[in-house]
C-alpha cells in the first residue's frame, strides 16, 4: 500500500515538476523550422535556395540555440503546387515536429498551408505571397504575413507617382487574380490621387510577346505604364518597351519586381522605372553589411543580393526566435502573442505585427539607375521617398479579419 | 481605331513569320521522321542559351551566332537521335512523344538548377537596333529582321524539301525507307541528318529570339504545344503548312490580343480543334 | 467472375490487405493522395492502355470534377456524397461532349484535340471567378459521410476514399474483362478490322472515353475533399503529362500498372529532396542515392521517362508479368485464356 502511494506521489512530483519546466521547455527538444518555397519554377530566383540561406543565416545569427535547444533548418520545394506545399506541410507538422512553416512564395500555395497550420497549432511566417486576403478574409490565428502585400505595392508605387507628375496610367496586367488585384488596388489609389486610368491590357500569364499591349498602351497616351504582373512577364515588358521606343517618352512602373529582374535585365533596359521594395541592399550601412555576408556566404551559389522576400524571411525568422526566447516556450500560442506584441526595429525594417498577423513597416519608392548613375556591382537603386508605415499598409480596419474582435 | 488596327496586325504578322520559322523545324521532324519532337521548345531554349553563353564566355557576337549556334545543338540532336530515337523508329510514335517530353524535362531543369529563372538579358545587334516610325507605329528594325530573315529560311527549306533531289530522296525515306536503301542511299545517315537539321532550326529561332525575348529556361515551355496546335492545323506532312499556319496564327493572335487578349494564349487550340474536325489531316496534310 | 483459387482473387486480397493496412504503414494524407492519383491513371489507362487512344487532356476532368465539388461543399453546403457525384457528373458530361468530338480523329490529331480542349477548360477555370484563380478554391470542408460520419479525421476520410477507390477500380477491371473490353482491345490491335467485323468502333470508343473521364472525375473529386482545395495545377496540361508517366511507369495494358505507377510518382515528387538527409550516412550506397535528392525534382522525372522508354516499355508491372510468365513457362499448361497485353 505504501508503495503504492510512494510511488504515485513520485509519479505525481515528477509530473508537477515536468509541468513547471514545461513551461519553458522547447516541444520535441529542438526548434525545426521548415522553408517552403519554390526551389525550380518561377520564383526560385527572388524566394528559393537564397531563402533558405537567409533562414539559416538567421538560425546561425541567433547562436544557433535557442532556450538551450538547438534549431534545426529544413526546406522542400512546393514547385508552386498548393498539393504539393499542403501534404508536405501537414507531414512536417505531423511526422517531423515541425514547428513553423516559413516563405511559401506564391499565394495559392500560402493560402493552401495556412489552415493547416492552424488546425495543429503551429506557426506561418509568410514572406513572398502577395494576396491581401492572407491577412484579410483568409487569416488564420498562427499567421505572420511579413514583408508585402498587394496593397502595400500598389499604394506605394501608385501614390507616389502621381505626386511625381504621373497622373495618366494604363495597365499592362497578367490575367490572373494577382495582376487583376494589384491592377485594381493601384487604379484606386491612381484615382484617389488626382490620376486618371486611361485603359488596360489583360495578357495570359507567361506570355513572351508583349508588342501589342504595349502599342496599346503607345496609343493611349498615358504617361505612365503600370505593369500588374511579375517575374519573367515584367522583365519581358520592360525588354521590348524599350524595343518598341515605349521608354523613355512614357515612364514604367513596376508593381511587383525585384532586384533579381533588374540584375537580369540590366541597367540599360530598366533605367528610370519605379518600383516600390521592401528593402534595398545599400539603404543603411546595417543594411549593407548583411547583405554582403550573404552574397558572400558560401551557400550563396549565384552570389546575388538579397531581395526583399529573402531578406524580410531573415527578420522574420529572427524575430520569430526572440520571440520564443521571451516567451520561454515554442508553443503557438504564447509566441504568436510575443510577435504581435513586439515591435520590430532591425536590418529589414521597422514598424509591427498586428492582430491579424500582418507586419506593417516602411517602404521605400525607388527609381532604377541609369548605367551612368550606377558605380559599383548591385548599385541599382535611388531611394526616392520613404513610404511611412501607417501609410504604407492597410489599417487593420481595412483588412478585416475575422479573428480581430472590434 | 484603324491606325491601332494596322499597328497591331503588323505586329501580328511579325510574330507569325517567328512562329513560322520555329514551327518549320518540327514540321520537317514529323514530316519526314514521324517523330513527334516534343523537345522543339527546349532545342530552341537552348538555342538562345547558346548564342548567350557564346556571347559571356567566348565574346562571340550574334552575327557568328547565328551560325555556331545552331550547329552545336545541332549536334546534340544528332546524338540524340543516334543513341535514343533511333531505337523508338518502328514503334507508335506515342514513344517518341514521351521520349522527347522526358529529355524537355531534364533539359530545362539543369539549365534551371544553373541559370536561375529570371535568366538573362541579350542585347540586340548594334547593326540592327533602332527603329522606322511608321506612322501608326514605331517599328524596331529587328523586328523587320526577323521577318525577312523568317521568310527567307522558310522559302529555302520549303524549296530544298519538295523541290530539289536531296528533298525528294528525304520524302521517299518517309515513305519507303527499305525500298530507298535498296536503291544504295545510306538512309539512316539521312535520319540522323534530318533530325539535325531540324533541331538545328529551332536553335535557329533561338537565336533569332534572344535579342527580343528574355532568355530564361523555361522560355520554350509554353510555346511547345501552341508550336505542336500550328504544325497541327497546317497538317502533319506539310511544310508548306506549317508555313503558312504559322503567319495565320500570328494574325488571329494579334487580332485577339486587341479584342479579348485574355483568351490569346487560348485562340490557336479553338482554332485548331475546329480546324481538325472539319479537315482531318489539317489544312493542307495528306491523310496516309 | 474471380474463382476462389485462382491468381486474380489472390490479387484482390491483396489489394484489400494492403489498401487497409496502408494507413498504419505510411502516413494517411500520403496514401489518400496515392489513391486519387491511382484512379486517375486507372481511368486515363482504360483508354491508352485497352482502348489505345492517348488522350493529352486527362487533367480537364480530374480538374473540373476537382472544382465542381469543391464548389458545392463548400458554397452550397453539400455532404461530400452528393458533391462527389455532382463533381463526377460535370466530368461526365465533359467527356461525353470532347470525346463525341475528338473521336473522329486518331493517333496524334487525337491526342491534340483532347489537349486543346483542356487548354480551353483550363482557360475557363481562370476566368471563372469562383475558382478563385491562381490562388485556388479554397477551404472545402469534408463534411459527414451518410450524414451522421464526420470525415475530419486523417483513418476515417482514408477509408471513405479507399472505397470509392475500390468501386472504380473495380469497374475497370471489370470492363477489361469483359466483353466489352475484348472489343477495345480489338480496337486498338487494329481497328479497320473490328470495324470490318461489323463492330461500331466509334460507339465503342466514345463509351470507353466517357467512362474513363468520368472516373478521372471521381478522383478529382475525391482529391478535392482530401487536400480541401482545388487548384490551377489539377487542370494545368502537365498534370496531363504526369498521368502519361504514371501509366507509362506502372506499365500500360495491365490493370495495375497505373496504380504502381501512381505510387511510384507521387513517393518521389513528395519524398526525393529528402534523400538529401541520407548524405551523412555512414553507407556509400545510401549516401550514392542521396545524391539523387540533389537533383531538380523535374529532372528526375525526365530521367525516368526516358528510362522507360527506352529500356522499360512494359513499365514496371508488365516487366514482373513477362518475368512471371517466363519463369512458370514450363509448368504452365497450354492455355486457351489470353490475358497478356502490350
Amino acid at each position: 500500500m505504501l508503495r503504492i502511494a510512494r510511488t504515485l506521489a513520485l509519479l505525481a512530483a515528477a509530473a508537477a515538476a515536468s509541468g513547471a519546466a514545461a513551461q519553458d521547455k522547447v516541444s520535441d527538444g529542438v526548434v525545426k523550422i521548415g522553408v517552403l518555397t519554390d526551389m525550380t519554377g518561377f520564383y526560385s530566383d527572388l524566394a528559393g535556395p537564397g531563402s533558405v540561406l537567409a533562414v539559416k543565416m538567421a538560425a546561425a545569427d541567433f547562436g544557433g540555440k535557442v532556450l538551450g535547444k538547438p534549431i534545426e533548418v529544413v526546406a522542400a520545394d512546393h514547385q508552386n503546387k498548393p498539393d504539393i506545399a499542403s501534404n508536405t506541410a501537414r507531414k512536417w507538422f505531423d511526422e517531423e515536429k515541425v514547428d513553423a512553416v516559413v516563405d511559401l512564395v506564391n499565394s495559392g500555395t500560402a493560402l493552401a498551408v495556412m489552415p493547416v497550420a492552424a488546425e495543429k497549432k503551429r506557426i506561418t511566417l509568410l514572406s513572398g505571397p502577395a494576396t491581401t486576403a492572407i491577412t484579410g478574409e483568409k487569416c488564420t490565428p498562427y499567421n505572420v504575413h511579413y514583408t508585402y502585400n498587394n496593397w502595400s505595392l500598389a499604394n506605394g508605387t501608385g501614390r507616389e507617382v502621381v505626386k511625381n507628375g504621373g497622373d495618366t496610367w494604363f495597365f499592362i496586367t497578367a490575367d490572373y487574380v494577382f495582376g487583376k488585384s494589384l491592377e485594381a488596388d493601384t487604379a484606386k489609389v491612381v484615382t484617389e490621387s488626382g490620376g486618371k486610368v486611361l485603359g488596360h491590357a489583360l495578357h495570359p500569364q507567361s506570355s513572351s510577346d508583349f508588342s501589342s499591349y504595349l502599342l496599346q498602351a503607345q496609343a493611349s497616351g498615358a504617361k505612365v505604364i503600370g505593369m500588374a504582373n511579375a517575374g519573367a512577364d515584367t522583365i519581358n515588358t520592360i525588354k521590348q518597351a524599350k524595343e518598341f521606343g515605349v521608354t523613355p517618352k512614357q515612364t514604367l512602373a513596376g508593381l511587383l519586381v525585384f532586384i533579381s529582374d533588374v540584375h537580369s535585365l540590366g541597367l540599360d533596359i530598366a533605367k528610370n522605372m519605379y518600383l516600390t521594395t521592401a528593402f534595398y541592399w545599400d539603404r543603411t550601412d546595417a543594411t549593407r553589411a548583411f547583405s554582403k555576408r550573404f552574397q558572400s556566404h558560401p551557400d550563396n551559389a549565384k552570389k546575388a543580393m538579397p531581395t526583399m522576400v529573402q531578406a524580410g524571411l531573415y527578420s522574420a525568422v529572427t524575430n520569430y526566435l526572440k520571440a520564443i526566447q521571451a516567451a520561454g516556450t515554442d508553443a503557438a500560442d504564447a509566441v504568436i502573442a510575443k510577435m504581435k506584441a513586439t515591435p520590430i526595429d532591425d536590418v529589414f525594417g521597422k514598424g509591427s505585427i498586428g492582430p491579424d498577423g500582418l507586419f506593417r513597416h516602411d517602404m521605400y519608392l525607388v527609381q532604377v539607375k541609369t548605367p551612368q548613375e550606377s558605380k559599383y556591382p548591385w548599385d541599382y537603386y535611388k531611394i526616392v521617398k520613404t513610404i511611412p508605415a501607417a501609410q504604407a499598409f492597410p489599417s487593420v480596419e481595412a483588412q478585416a479579419c475575422p479573428l480581430v474582435k472590434k | 481605331m484603324t491606325q491601332a488596327l494596322f499597328g497591331q496586325l503588323l505586329v501580328g504578322l511579325i510574330n507569325g513569320s517567328f512562329y513560322a520559322l520555329l514551327s518549320l523545324g518540327l514540321a520537317i521532324i514529323f514530316g519526314l521522321l514521324n517523330v513527334v519532337n516534343f523537345a522543339h521548345g527546349a532545342l530552341y531554349m537552348m538555342g538562345a542559351f547558346a548564342a548567350w553563353m557564346l556571347s559571356s564566355y567566348l565574346g562571340i557576337g550574334y552575327w557568328w551566332a547565328l551560325l555556331l549556334a545552331p550547329l552545336a545543338v545541332g549536334i546534340v540532336g544528332v546524338v540524340v537521335e543516334r543513341t535514343m530515337l533511333r531505337r523508338l523508329y518502328g514503334l507508335d510514335n506515342l514513344y517518341g512523344l514521351l521520349l522527347t517530353f522526358g529529355l524537355t524535362l531534364i533539359a530545362e531543369g539543369l539549365f534551371h538548377h544553373y541559370y536561375g529563372n529570371s535568366g538573362n538579358s541579350y542585347p540586340v545587334p548594334e547593326a540592327l537596333q533602332g527603329g522606322v516610325n511608321l506612322g501608326f507605329m514605331f517599328m524596331p528594325i529587328y523586328r523587320g529582321w526577323v521577318v525577312v530573315v523568317s521568310i527567307v529560311v522558310c522559302t529555302l527549306s520549303w524549296f530544298v524539301i519538295e523541290r530539289t533531289k536531296l528533298g525528294a530522296y528525304l520524302r521517299a525515306g518517309t515513305e519507303n525507307p527499305r525500298l530507298l536503301q535498296a536503291f544504295g542511299v545510306n538512309v539512316p545517315v539521312m535520319f540522323t541528318a534530318t533530325y539535325g537539321f531540324g533541331v538545328a532550326l529551332a536553335a535557329f529561332a533561338g537565336v533569332m529570339a534572344a535579342p527580343v525575348y528574355q532568355v530564361t529556361p523555361l522560355m520554350g515551355s509554353n510555346l511547345v504545344i501552341v508550336v505542336f496546335a500550328v504544325v497541327v492545323i497546317g497538317g502533319m506532312g506539310s511544310i508548306a503548312g506549317a508555313i503558312v499556319t504559322g503567319l495565320g496564327l500570328g494574325l488571329v493572335e494579334g487580332l485577339t490580343k486587341f479584342l479579348y487578349p485574355q483568351a490569346s494564349a487560348v485562340v490557336i487550340f479553338v482554332v485548331m480543334a475546329i480546324v481538325l474536325l472539319i479537315r482531318p489531316a489539317g489544312l493542307f496534310g495528306r491523310v496516309k | 467472375m474471380i474463382r476462389l483459387r485462382s491468381p486474380e482473387a489472390w490479387g484482390w486480397i491483396a489489394l484489400l490487405a494492403i489498401g487497409l493496412a496502408a494507413p498504419f504503414l505510411v502516413y494517411p494524407v500520403f496514401a489518400m493522395n496515392v489513391l486519387c492519383l491511382a484512379l486517375f491513371a486507372s481511368a486515363f489507362n482504360l483508354l491508352l492502355g485497352y482502348t489505345g487512344l492517348l488522350s493529352f487532356g486527362h487533367a480537364a476532368f480530374l480538374g473540373s470534377a476537382a472544382y465542381v465539388t469543391g464548389l458545392a461543399a463548400r458554397t452550397w453546403g453539400w455532404p461530400p456524397e452528393l458533391s462527389v457525384a455532382a463533381g463526377v457528373a460535370v466530368a461526365t458530361v465533359l467527356g461525353w461532349a470532347f470525346g463525341s468530338l475528338a473521336i473522329r480523329r486518331s493517333g496524334i490529331y487525337f491526342a491534340m484535340i483532347t489537349l486543346g480542349f483542356a487548354q480551353l477548360v483550363y482557360f475557363l477555370v481562370v476566368q471563372m471567378s469562383w475558382t478563385g484563380g491562381e490562388d485556388g478554391l479554397q477551404g472545402v470542408p469534408r463534411g459527414k459521410a451518410l450524414g451522421v460520419i464526420p470525415l475530419d479525421g486523417q483513418y476515417t476520410m482514408y477509408y471513405f476514399v479507399f472505397g470509392a477507390f475500390l468501386a472504380g477500380f473495380w469497374l475497370v477491371w471489370r470492363t477489361i474483362h469483359s466483353p466489352f473490353g475484348q472489343v477495345l482491345r480489338a480496337v486498338r490491335e487494329n481497328e479497320p478490322r473490328a470495324l470490318s467485323l461489323g463492330y461500331d468502333v466509334d460507339r465503342y470508343k466514345l463509351v470507353a472515353f466517357v467512362l474513363s473521364a468520368a472516373l478521372a472525375g471521381l478522383a478529382g473529386s475525391l482529391k478535392a475533399l482530401v487536400l480541401q482545395f482545388a487548384s490551377l495545377s489539377d487542370v494545368h496540361w502537365h498534370r496531363s503529362g504526369e498521368v502519361v508517366l504514371m501509366t507509362l511507369l506502372g506499365g500500360m495494358g495491365t490493370v495495375l500498372g497505373p496504380s504502381v505507377g501512381a505510387l511510384l510518382v507521387v513517393t518521389l515528387e513528395n519524398y526525393l529532396p529528402g534523400l538529401d538527409a541520407l548524405s551523412e550516412s555512414p553507407s556509400a550506397q545510401l549516401r550514392l542515392l542521396s545524391r539523387l535528392g540533389k537533383l531538380p525534382i523535374p529532372v528526375v522525372i525526365g530521367g525516368v521517362f526516358v528510362v522507360c522508354v527506352l529500356a522499360f516499355r512494359r513499365g514496371i508491372v508488365g516487366e514482373l508479368r513477362a518475368l512471371a510468365a517466363r519463369a512458370f513457362t514450363a509448368v504452365k499448361r497450354p492455355s486457351s485464356s489470353t490475358t497478356s497485353s502490350e
